[in-house]
């Protein structure tokens, strides 16, 4: 018997296993989505940490300028999303400070990156069909070259977070007290942005410049509601990230289906879960505290 | 009040084994800090100039003065943030550096938020290795360093807490504890008291006071109400009319002096059991 694509899984693992992965671009998307899964979950801790959800939002939205620039230009569109996230990402990380309250001035510019977007999309005619891939990502259409980037540029990033994990996590923790220890606050803050920068673009491969959230941040903050230690923090965002690639692409294998839409559902899940079925992190402290209420008769 | 400690020039304290860069506590000037008519600029702005006195080691100083008058600009000097642009400041017997493992510093209290999860033991490790890069685990020396730390600032029993579920005055004694870990020889605290209530308050100047008495330490301390150091102050330094100058508690603690530093009309008020108490009109 030959499955075709669409054939539904037969519950042997080992067969499903080996039909899954005779398929040239399930092997690149299970090889680059598990890769990509496990850079995200860890820079995603520290975003979650240093509060940069909102702009690794505006950060993967400046991309779409950058994917279909790339197109229109004939450059390949994983390289140019990289170039443009990383460069956004420092002009952000050097205005530093001096943006925080502006989320209009933020949310202005990200829009303008999603017009330039749709400018390039009506100029270019090869761009058609990537939109959506763009938009939405598509963890089956991940070229093989663009396995070799995203190995690449995660074994780059992954390498600078392990030199500089603990001034890191001093400086997003008190940014104060880590200058006055002599830690290069600024400096930190800027590499992380080109870090971020490289993860969002990796990221988009995957669920796209909309579903950014799913892989970046929904993992890094299941697991921060779940644990107060870094170490475990960052293993359980990996697997929790590791586990919705892996569910989107079997899933988006039999079912005729996105896989981005699996890995964003089984994400937020996962998310909604922890926070409605667990208590967190600090609850024993929080509970112990109202019993010895001094209201309590 | 007289510092019994200030005379003690060469004490013998236990040294912390395996931190990197152990304090040699044989070398402990006479004076903590020393400033040389130093004066510093900011984006060509002069904050202060003429700044000329010395602050004995062991004592309890606190650092006053209206705001913008640049009493966190001169903990950054003390810091090594900022160079001074005239004079010089010594600091232990060098010139101010980044980085010095011999000064603790706790910022201005601001809340760290409720789902901040790190733990309150990992918060204060940082303090010992918050500034190492690479990876590689703690060892059990920094530890055990860490957990004396904690001890010192009644803080045991939050180890293994989140500190995001802390309250201010949890949250402050886990930041003077970071600063502790490096067994420093000099404490700047600024402003650490903002937005705690009375009774933290009162806590933190004690737990301050008791570990500069059992460690020999200097604590340089910004506050904007004197009436918690009354009974705790050997010395102030007051920023007045763009000038740092030190002087006794005795000196500062007069209505005109005060009148002048706050820009308002302030009274001592003397309660009947002869307690002194700052007010404002």
């Amino acid at each position: 018997m030959t499955p075709t694509i669409f054939a539904g899984p037969s519950w042997n693992l080992v067969a499903d296993l080996q039909t899954i992965l005779s398929y040239g671009f399930m092997r690149n998307g299970f090889v680059a989505g598990t890769v990509i899964a496990v850079m995200a979950g860890i820079v995603g801790y520290f975003v979650v940490l240093r509060r940069l959800a909102f702009a690794s939002e505006a950060l993967a939205h400046s991309g779409f300028a950058g994917a279909t620039g790339a197109v229109v230009l004939g450059v390949d569109v994983f390289l140019g999303l990289v170039a443009f996230v990383c460069t956004a990402g420092v002009v952000m990380g050097l205005l530093g400070e001096r943006l925080r309250g502006r989320d209009v001035a933020v949310g202005a510019t990200l829009t303008f990156a999603l017009a330039l977007g749709s400018f390039f999309l009506s100029v270019s005619s090869k761009l058609a069909g990537q939109a959506t891939n763009i938009l939405f990502g598509n963890i089956l259409a991940i070229s093989p070259v663009d396995v070799w980037y995203v190995a690449i540029f995660a074994l780059v990033t992954l390498t600078v977070l392990a030199f500089t994990y603990r001034p890191l996590l001093f400086a997003s923790l008190d940014p104060e007290i880590a200058a006055a220890r002599g830690v290069p606050v600024h400096l930190l803050g800027v590499a992380f942005m080109v870090l971020l920068g490289i993860a969002i673009a990796a990221s988009v491969e995957v669920v796209g410049v909309l579903l950014i959230f799913a892989l970046l941040i929904l993992p890094a903050a299941t697991a921060q509601h779940l644990t107060a230690r870094a170490g475990r923090a960052i293993g359980l965002s990996v697997a929790v990230g590791v586990l919705c690639v892996w569910i989107g692409l079997l899933a988006g294998f039999y079912a005729p289906y996105p896989p981005s839409f699996f890995i964003t559902t089984f994400a937020f899940l996962v998310y909604l879960g922890a926070r409605t079925l667990t208590p967190g992190v600090g609850s024993t402290r929080r509970h112990s505290a109202r019993a010895n209420s001094p209201c309590d008769l | 009040m007289v510092n019994p400690l200030s005379s003690h020039n060469h004490v013998d304290l236990p040294t912390v084994d395996g931190l990197d860069e152990p304090v040699s506590w044989s070398t402990v000037p006479s004076d903590a800090i020393t400033f040389d008519d130093a004066a510093v600029e900011l984006g060509g702005r002069t904050i202060w100039s003429h700044g000329s006195f010395s602050l004995p080691t062991g004592e309890f100083v606190g650092l006053i003065g209206p705001n913008g008058a640049g009493k966190t600009t001169l903990l950054r000097v003390l810091l090594g943030q900022i160079r001074p642009s005239h004079g010089q400041v010594r600091v232990l017997g060098a010139p101010a550096r980044r980085g010095n493992r011999a000064v603790g510093y706790v910022p201005q209290h601001r809340t760290m938020e409720l789902d901040l999860a790190v733990r309150a033991f990992d918060f204060v490790m940082l303090g010992l290795t918050g500034h190492r890069w690479g990876f590689g685990r703690t060892s059990a020396t920094e530890r055990r360093a860490v957990a004396e730390a904690l001890a010192a600032v009644d803080a045991t029993n939050l180890a293994e807490e989140p500190v995001g579920v802390l309250s201010g005055g949890e949250q402050q004694r886990l930041r003077i504890a970071q600063a502790l870990v490096t067994q420093p020889q000099l404490l700047l605290l600024d402003e650490p008291l903002a937005s705690l209530d009375l009774r933290s308050r009162h806590e933190i100047v004690d737990l301050v006071d008791r570990i500069r008495r059992e460690r020999r330490v200097t604590v340089l301390f910004v506050t904007h109400d004197l009436n918690l150091f009354l009974g705790v102050l050997d010395r102030v330094v007051y920023l007045l009319d763009c000038r740092p100058v030190a002087a006794s508690l005795e000196e500062v603690v007069r209505p005109d002096i005060l009148s002048r530093l706050y820009r308002a009309q302030v009274r001592i008020v003397r309660t009947t059991d002869g307690q002194r108490f700052i007010t404002g009109v």
